[in-house]
């Protein structure tokens, strides 16, 4: 019986990631780099600077008071 | 705002997009490339063409593998270093950029695994629909990152919501296809086309020089060098179209790009010129040129579609009283500078009185800002120098990129005759020219963004946010210590994906008809 849709598409991408050579070494460095971006930098070094700074203000609240208190006098 | 701050959160930011330029650009020209190959495969039925486009994919793949993602970074420090900014953006932004994220993105990732899984699993026809397709996706993201930066470049299409303080989209269409957006869509990716073919020249001289794949390498030259010259012919058809538009809404812009102090009608192009080091403010009456050489009337032009049209200089611009494209007068930078302040005192106003519940005031500060809130970013303007981005930078930057668009012309023609006239195989110098000319066709798509993004300073929106407003209070050192970071992980990144790439090169196409 011919197996379905789903089933198919699922040994496709099953098969074209066993047969990999060189991809098997590209797909690494994506992870890494993902890892790094969304687990290292985005976590220690990028965080919400509107959430975290706010103190208390809402967001837009405090981009008004920043917009309004830089301005040129 | 601490001018360190700025300097940093700019070079920052500026480091992450030239970084992410080296890749995205590649993956545009190889994507048309390796399709026309794999077009005349199944038009021909020829499987040295086969061969071909998957030596080719596979270079796709590589520079693709280490280059995805390296835009989400930018997204990153909006959040972070840009807050003000991008809460004051609001959903013009973030639309386009989630249909890339969504529609674009969803379209390679589906339509790249049919390419490099889909050998001799799928159809001819499917598989090479597939190969285009994944080129239509990374350009469509390409659109949609584009759509976002013109309305930077120039905002249309939205409306300031003085109770949110964000920008509200209110006509779609406008932002997404705003002059500024499509001149800068097939600017872009033409030069992205142009750097693709260059690339294949390039490495198929290579091939040549040690005397490996002739055939293959002569194909290739002969398919990239007819896309390379189509492509550098229409990037120089959009790159004037660009500076039109730039004539239009970025005046200050071009009068930089041009080094044009003292505007006026009939204005020359300078062709060639070396600026004076010593003119260091636009009023101190030296003049601008150790010398050069101009195209009489040229300038006016390009920027009004005639001879005698008039542009105006960074004085004329600071001083205002001229006649724009638009047909108005134009404000002196002092008038905006002060309507932005009553912009700015009008926000302050609305809020102040709708906490008090004050309707009647709050209307009539909404109105207030309302008819200034095209000069809302001159409020922060301290002083009318702050308005005229680098002249230097943006001067040469432009000639740079000029003159490798021409030169780039006059190189594919040069191949194509030699490769036609069967001579190619045997001029070595003209191996070690194109070798050459691939990290030239990387200089002059970084010389084009420096020339958008620091010809449009001090604005982060022009005319509505300069940068000085649109950065976050973080601290300086902070701030260093990612760009450093981004240095060293960006650069080990580019090092590998060389290193990748360079081995793949070495190994060469495979396949019978074209591995000897």
């Amino acid at each position: 019986m011919k197996n379905r849709l789903p089933v198919r598409i699922f040994n496709f991408y099953l098969e074209g990631f066993r047969q990999m050579t060189l991809g098997r070494l590209l797909w690494a460095i994506i992870f890494v780099k993902l890892f790094v971006m969304f687990f290292v930098l985005k976590l220690f070094f990028f965080p919400d600077v509107l959430s975290e700074r706010s103190g208390g203000l809402t967001k837009d609240a405090y981009v008004a008071s920043e917009l309004i208190d830089r301005r040129a006098q | 705002m601490d001018a360190s701050l700025l300097d940093w959160s700019r070079a920052q930011f500026a480091l992450t997009a030239i970084y992410h330029w080296i890749f995205v650009p590649l993956t545009l020209g190889l994507a048309v490339i390796m399709a026309t190959m794999e077009t005349l495969y199944v038009r021909t039925g020829k499987e040295f063409w086969k061969y071909t486009a998957q030596f080719w994919m596979k270079l796709f793949g590589i520079n693709f593998a280490i280059g995805v993602a390296t835009g989400l970074i930018l997204e990153f420090e909006f959040g972070t270093n840009w807050s003000n900014y991008s809460w004051f953006v609001g959903d013009i932004f973030g639309a386009p950029l989630a249909i890339e994220g969504i529609f674009a993105f969803f379209m390679e990732a589906t339509f790249i695994a049919v390419m490099f899984f889909g050998w001799n699993k799928v159809s001819k026809r499917f598989h090479l629909a597939s190969t285009w397709l994944t080129g239509l996706g990374a350009t469509i993201s390409a659109w949609w990152i584009l759509v976002a930066n013109a309305w930077m470049q120039h905002p249309v299409g939205m409306e300031f919501n003085l109770d949110t303080v964000r920008n509200e989209m209110v006509d779609f269409m406008a932002v997404a296809t705003s002059p500024m957006a499509v001149v800068k869509f097939f600017h872009s990716v033409l030069s992205g086309w142009v750097l693709g073919a260059i690339f294949v020249v390039g490495v198929s001289c290579w091939f040549l020089l040690k005397k490996r794949h002739k055939e293959f390498s002569i194909a290739s030259i002969k398919v990239a060098a007819v896309f390379g010259l189509l492509a550098s012919v229409l990037s120089a058809w959009t790159g004037d179209t660009s500076g039109y538009q730039v004539a239009k809404t970025q005046p200050m812009k071009l009068a930089a790009i041009e080094g044009l102090y003292e505007g006026g009608n009939g204005t020359g192009l300078v062709a060639v010129g070396a600026l004076n080091p010593e003119k260091k403010s636009y009023d101190d009456g030296k003049d601008p040129f150790l010398f050069r050489v101009e195209i009489p009337n040229m300038l006016s032009m390009l920027a009004t579609r005639s001879f005698d049209g008039y542009v105006p200089g960074i004085q004329n611009i600071i001083d205002g009283g001229y006649v724009t494209a638009d047909g108005d007068t134009a404000l002196s930078a002092a008038e905006k500078m002060a309507r932005g302040k009553v912009a700015i005192q009008a926000l302050a106003d609305y809020r102040k009185a709708r906490e008090q519940k004050n309707e009647a005031t709050a209307q009539t500060a909404y109105n207030t800002l309302q008819e200034n809130v095209k000069y809302f970013g001159y409020g922060y303007i301290k002083d009318v120098s702050e308005l005229i981005p680098s002249v230097p930078l943006n001067f040469y930057a432009f000639r740079v990129m000029v003159m490798l668009g021409g030169y780039f012309i006059v190189f594919f023609i040069a191949v194509l005759f030699f490769a036609y006239k069967k001579k190619l195989e045997g001029l070595k110098w003209m191996h070690y020219l194109a070798l050459l000319t691939i990290p030239m066709g990387y200089l002059a798509g970084q010389a084009g963004w420096i020339v958008a993004e620091c010809g449009r300073q001090p604005w982060a929106i022009q005319d509505m946010l300069p940068v000085s407003a649109a950065i976050s209070k973080l601290s300086t050192s902070s701030v260093q210590l990612t760009f450093f970071i981004f240095l060293v992980l960006f650069t080990i990144m580019l090092i590998a994906g060389a290193g990748i790439m360079l081995k793949a090169i070495k190994h060469g196409p495979e396949g019978v008809e074209i591995s000897k």
